[in-house]
């Protein structure tokens, strides 16, 4: 809470800043009529024709609710694999008769649960799902859309009780990769790996989305335990089976599959891969990141215009890019003092291996202690394994004060 | 059994993995709204992918949205934000409360808006219509109140971030669906926080005003010695010092109140390049007198005298800030205390630093002589660059 407000009191004054900056651009009137002024997703790309006759349909008949949910699942999973979340906001629209209803149908209510949880809230989400359980307990989605909330919180034993539950009523490679999602990063992750491994060979019919999902999880899996060739060889497959000819890999993939590269020491691939991609922020990030590693003559560039969507964000008083922040201040400003700040923020909504990995790294970088305990509790609690963190643990161990404060978790238990 | 998940799909699923991927930016439009007595000024700037989203922008549909294309639909980029955005003062005996807001249409009289252009600008996330806005109202403006609406049907998610500034003073305020009407208190917000704005202008402006600083120390390095058969002496106690540091500021200070104060309410003008050469020749003036002193006795009158023309410097901040006419006086004085505090603060740490060394050699000769050949030295160029308009170095 200190922190909070300690973080607030840095803000506030920076936001003032930045409005009074914000109007500082000088407009403009293009000299040229022909000039393009902005690129828009074309109608002639088959999926917006598909969002836009949806959309058209649903204009019609607005309380239409199966034409609504399926719209909005479309929005989604365009959002998903755009990184866009203007589309999140569409598929609100969409369920716009029902959004507010206490009980809507479990349809409603999943689509619901996943558009707050994008937003970050997670209680409300869980409370949407609990909703629909408690109806019907067989609704899968509902269950593995839980199993996904409780593992960002950090939940992993509510999540692996939602991956059993799964058991005869979902497909064995989502259960299991359910359950190897937890396992992974909770003391059990060569087992959980091998598992998952072997089960999606025994399935080659698994339809190729679900394959890439796998995949992904694997390769980061592999990266985490050091593995690299076996991560790259995944994550090439995964990249790999992305989609039918000409579609481009989701920004999760792209996302964890340049972190991997960035720790090898692959910035010109990194740089290769998202040059056409950095409209996404988080993509945009890993770019940034990249070109300073390659002395590239626009890394300032790329880090100012990255600066400058993280105060737009801040100015909307949004706080679910927290980790991409604190990396960026970490990594690209060189203020480890504020990225640890925000590590801390982001660490009391979501606890995933990055959220982790920024927290351990900007702990280690700015000599914070209270950051440093939070995350070695957390290490020893859960007995996550990441090679890639490894030697900046090991660093935070070896200060005396973190390490009272292992034997004291030890005694404890 | 595995019926539900099939219904389900597949996509969804995969959805579940996007927590992670923290995307570009959500919608937002950024509204700036300056209020000036019953005039609201604005500027709207609105991303063009959210208004090709809500009325279709690229006539082609080929994704590549040209400025004719825009151009073409500036009246219906108009007539659609316009429709989406409404601005009203309570009526009086209306609304007095700014906590009670919604559900007292009819107590708020419109300000009605208009387009009065349209340009493009660059965001972070893209491009946005620049929309330049005004609207009239009937009565000068105390409790704004706004009804913003844009895009809210169509993404929920989107926000609108609003800036509204009065005089000195900027506020902030967000639209949401749930928070689309806000009544903005304007005028009377919050008194001391206006003056104690103006008090921070006050201080801010001596701090970066070095003609000011240098004037002042001009001033104020000979003022712990003694002028004695044509030499410098130290003076005997801090109380001398003290005195005579006390006696230069409050002339200086009561020299420009006067002149700001006239300046301010308009009853006395001078041009700008006058005043800001009078300054500098100010500056020149009070240096020298440390190389050859002629004045050296009654270094309060020559404070008085030149003061009266650092007012009217002081006097053109002040009105390029823009004073509330609500708050005129409120303003002014704010802002003589922020110039008072600023001084101050110079002198708290001048006096006590001279004072010690004051009897070395090194104080009459590097600090006194040398201080002041420097500050002659500068003030001369900024005095010719003001009076030739030229700019070889930047003050």
């Amino acid at each position: 809470m200190n922190i909070v407000s300690r973080l607030c009191w840095r803000v506030l004054p920076a936001l003032t800043l930045i409005l009074s900056g914000a109007c500082h651009a000088t407009p403009y009137i293009p000299a040229d009529g022909r000039q393009v002024v902005e690129r828009l997703p074309g109608r002639a790309n088959p999926v917006q024709r598909e969002l836009l006759h949806l959309r058209a349909e649903l204009s019609k008949n607005p309380n239409d609710i199966g034409r609504a949910t399926a719209l909005a699942q479309r929005y989604i999973e365009q959002a998903r694999l755009e990184g866009d979340p203007r589309y999140l906001g569409y598929a609100q629209a969409a369920l716009a008769p029902w959004w507010k209803l206490p009980q809507p149908s479990d349809q409603v209510l999943v689509l619901r649960a996943t558009l707050r949880q994008s937003t970050h809230q997670f209680a409300e989400a869980l409370a949407d799902l609990d909703t629909v359980l408690a109806r019907d307990s067989d609704n899968v989605q509902a269950r593995i859309t839980r199993a996904t909330v409780q593992m960002v919180t950090g939940d992993y034993a509510g999540a692996r009780t939602s991956c059993m539950r799964l058991y005869s009523r979902a497909p064995a490679l989502i259960v299991q990769t359910c359950l190897s999602s937890v396992g992974s990063v909770n003391g059990d992750a060569r087992a959980s790996f091998d598992k998952l491994k072997s089960t999606l060979e025994r399935h080659p019919d698994a339809a190729p989305g679900v394959r890439t999902w796998v995949h992904t999880l694997l390769a980061e899996m592999a990266a985490r335990a050091g593995d690299n060739a076996v991560a790259d060889a995944l994550f090439k497959q995964a990249m790999a089976g992305a989609g039918p000819a000409g579609a481009e890999p989701d920004s999760y993939l792209l996302g964890a599959y340049c972190d991997f590269l960035l720790d090898r020491g692959r910035a010109a691939e990194v740089a290769a891969l998202l040059k056409d991609r950095t409209r996404i922020d988080a993509l945009l990030l890993r770019y940034a990141i990249a070109q300073k590693a390659l002395g590239a003559n626009d890394a300032a560039a790329q880090s100012d215009a990255l600066r400058r969507r993280f105060e737009a964000a801040m100015l909307r008083g949004d706080t679910v890019h927290q980790r991409e922040q604190a990396r960026f201040e970490l990594a690209l400003r060189g203020d480890p003092n504020t990225a640890v700040k925000l590590a801390m923020l982001n660490w009391a909504v979501q606890k995933e291996p990055a959220d982790l990995r920024i927290l351990v790294e900007t702990a280690a970088a700015s000599g914070d202690a209270a950051s440093a305990r939070t995350a070695l509790l957390w290490i020893d609690k859960t007995g996550i394994e990441d090679r890639t963190i490894a030697a900046t643990v090991a660093r935070l161990r070896a200060t005396k004060g973190s390490t009272y404060q292992r034997i004291d978790m030890k005694v404890a238990r | 059994m595995i019926l539900p998940w099939r219904r389900a799909g597949l996509g969804l699923l995969l959805a579940l993995c996007m927590a992670e991927s923290a995307a570009h930016k959500p919608s937002d439009s950024y509204l700036a709204l300056t209020v000036t007595g019953n005039q609201v000024d604005g500027q709207w700037d609105i991303a063009l992918r959210d208004l090709d989203m809500a009325i279709g922008l690229d006539a082609d549909g080929n994704g590549e949205l040209t400025w004719d294309e825009v151009r073409a639909r500036h009246a219906d980029i108009a007539a659609y934000a316009l429709s989406r955005l409404a601005l009203g003062v309570p009526r009086a005996g209306g609304v007095k409360d700014a906590a009670g807001v919604a559900g007292v249409a009819g107590a708020t009289a419109p300000c009605p808006l208009a387009v009065t252009g349209q340009l493009l600008d660059q965001h972070s996330d893209g491009a946005y219509a620049v929309l330049e806005l005004r609207a009239t109202c009937p009565v000068d403006v105390i409790i704004l109140d706004a009804d913003y609406r844009l895009l809210f049907d169509i993404d929920p998610q989107h926000k609108g971030l609003l800036r509204l500034a009065y005089g000195a003073l900027t506020s902030t305020a967000i639209f949401t669906p749930d928070s689309a009407r806000q009544m903005l208190q304007v005028a009377d917000a919050a008194r001391w926080r206006q003056f104690f704005d103006y008090v921070r202008h006050g201080v801010w402006h001596i701090w970066i005003g070095f003609d000011h600083i240098l004037f002042l120390l001009s001033l104020l390095l000979p003022a712990v010695l003694v002028r004695r058969a044509g030499r410098w002496q130290a003076r005997d106690s801090v109380r001398a010092s003290g005195i005579e540091v006390i006696k230069i500021v409050t002339a200086f200070t009561l020299a420009h109140s006067i002149t700001l104060t006239l300046a301010t309410l308009g009853m006395v003008t001078l041009p700008s390049r006058v005043v800001e050469s009078a300054i500098a020749l100010s500056v020149v003036v009070a240096a020298l007198n440390n190389l050859w002193p002629l004045i050296t006795r009654r270094l309060a009158l020559l404070a008085f005298a030149f003061g009266l023309i650092h007012g009217f410097g002081f006097a053109s901040v002040l009105l390029d800030l823009g004073l509330p006419q609500a708050s005129l006086l409120l303003s002014l004085v704010g802002f003589n205390v922020g110039v008072e505090l600023g001084q101050l603060a110079i002198v708290a740490v001048f006096l006590p630093l001279a004072y010690l060394v004051r009897a070395t050699a090194f104080y009459r000769k590097a600090v006194l002589m040398g201080g002041s050949s420097l500050i002659a030295v500068l003030a001369l160029v900024w005095l010719s660059e003001r009076v030739l308009d030229l700019n070889i170095i930047t003050a």
